[in-house]
């Protein structure tokens, strides 16, 4: 493609953690939930891990706190083209969760519910070892309701499409099977680095 | 919210549902693909927002909701891309309508309001995305603010331009009259909601229950799929609105900016 006419585009200080084709948005946090944001009390919260492992496992947020604490400090990636820098996630990583339950061999993918509804399918490799998290902190605060409080799954190496609101639990599989936006033209995987935003990119 | 649901085959399922379906399967091929697009005209709408007809010749044809990317090429190779939403109805005119507010500090909304001209050209992929989209089906309440009557223009468009019997309401809030994107076009359809100053006669204040009631007291047969587009502030009111008057969850689609 022939240069834009007229186009200069933003002063290009080099920003090494800005993946292809995303902004920094700054203080920004946009809100892109594709539905209504749910009230649900703390004391309400469940995640479940089920599927495929040798024992399904059901917390509430009292449970989870009791796990060992863990937390995110770096950036996250919106599909949408913004990315935040810095951002800090308290909660337990999911390993521990996971430790619980058990995957069995088996088990390849991971289906990622919300509590209304919403899905996001993973695999397994990209939830496990440490780079994934069920957090309900932000800042040092409670996480916000429009943000996916009482808790939800952080995945930051991947789309925050992948990061579910609200989650509600992991089914584990043996194959992928597409989540909510997957299945309206989304990427499977949906890894930044590699610009992975629609099916076939 | 307590437990989840445990279906037979071992999965299970969330208590409660949204509109998972997206309401039109994807072309993957045809979302991949960068096509050139030249600049025919730009119409002004308001002192912040103007339209932006451009001439896409393969453009493979969309319905009202669905969005595109966009991107501008600077000399040095360095590319801004952003997600815009369709303001046209589709049609068979080879042409495609997007109406952006200018943005402050803008870096591609800038470039349009302050550089382009007809005959320029930039790059788009799409329609992106089935979730929003609205096929022309079912009945539809639209609530809208700002630039985020654009999506929903174009279905009010397409419901025009072929006479569909299947109901639609509109009700767009906008600060002030002269802010009120496409004001010229709006029939009975819509319930402009002015949020600063009002045209003489015409209360001053944000969409209210008021507004629903009348539409929600009395559904059409099968219900209404309500599209909310506007700020996240404004999703978040209209949304709350809709489900205290009675909408079911599932029955609400969101799209936010940002």
């Amino acid at each position: 493609m022939n240069p834009t006419r007229g186009f200069t585009g933003r002063p290009r200080a080099a920003r090494p953690g800005l993946p292809p084709g995303q902004y920094d948005a700054g203080d920004d946090w946009p809100v892109l939930s594709a539905e209504v944001t749910p009230e649900i009390a703390p004391a309400d919260w469940t995640f479940r891990v089920g599927g495929l492992v040798a024992e399904p496992r059901t917390w509430d947020l009292a449970q989870a706190r009791l796990l060992p604490a863990s937390g995110y400090a770096g950036d996250i990636h919106c599909v949408t083209g913004w990315s935040k820098f810095g951002v800090r996630f308290g909660g337990v990583s999911l390993d521990a969760f996971l430790d619980a339950a058990g995957p069995l061999p088996s088990a390849t993918h991971a289906v990622a519910h919300a509590h209304t509804g919403y899905t996001a399918n993973l695999p397994l490799a990209d939830l496990t070892g440490g780079r994934a998290w069920i957090v309900w902190e932000y800042d040092g605060e409670p996480l916000a309701a429009e943000h996916g409080g009482p808790a939800r799954l952080v995945v930051p190496h991947l789309y925050f499409w992948k990061s579910v609101k609200w989650i509600a639990g992991l089914e584990l599989l043996d194959h992928d099977e597409p989540g909510f936006w997957e299945r309206n033209g989304y990427h499977a995987r949906g890894n930044p680095w590699e610009e992975q935003r629609y099916a076939g990119d | 919210m307590t437990e989840t649901a445990t279906h037979p085959a071992g999965a299970f399922t969330a208590p409660t549902r949204f509109a998972v379906p997206g309401r039109i399967e994807v072309n993957g091929r045809v979302a991949g693909t960068w096509q050139t697009a030249t600049l025919t005209e730009i119409r002004r709408e308001t002192p912040r927002a103007s339209t932006f007809r451009l001439a896409v010749p393969d453009w493979a044809g969309h319905l009202p909701g669905q969005h595109l990317m966009l991107r501008l090429t600077a000399e040095d190779g360095y590319r801004a891309q952003r997600h815009y939403s369709l303001a046209s109805a589709p049609d068979e005119s080879g042409h495609i309508e997007l109406t952006l507010d200018r943005v402050p500090d803008g870096e591609v909304s800038g470039w349009f309001h302050t550089v382009a001209r007809p005959g320029d050209e930039i790059e788009v992929r799409g329609p992106l995305s089935g979730f929003f989209a609205w096929p022309g089906d079912r009945p539809a309440l639209l609530l809208g603010a700002g630039s985020g009557v654009v999506p929903l223009m174009s279905m009010v468009r397409h419901h025009r331009a072929r006479g569909l019997g299947v109901p639609l309401r509109l009700l767009v809030s906008a600060r002030s009259p002269e802010e009120l994107i496409y004001a010229g076009e709006y029939g009975a359809e819509t319930t402009p909601v002015f949020t600063r100053t009002a045209p003489p006669g015409t209360p001053v204040g944000r969409l209210a229950p008021a507004h629903l009631a009348p539409f929600l007291a009395e559904p059409p047969d099968g219900g209404w799929e309500a599209y909310v587009c506007g700020s996240n502030a404004f999703a978040e009111h209209a949304s709350r609105l809709l489900v205290a008057a009675g909408q079911p969850v599932d029955r609400i689609r969101v799209e936010r900016f940002g």
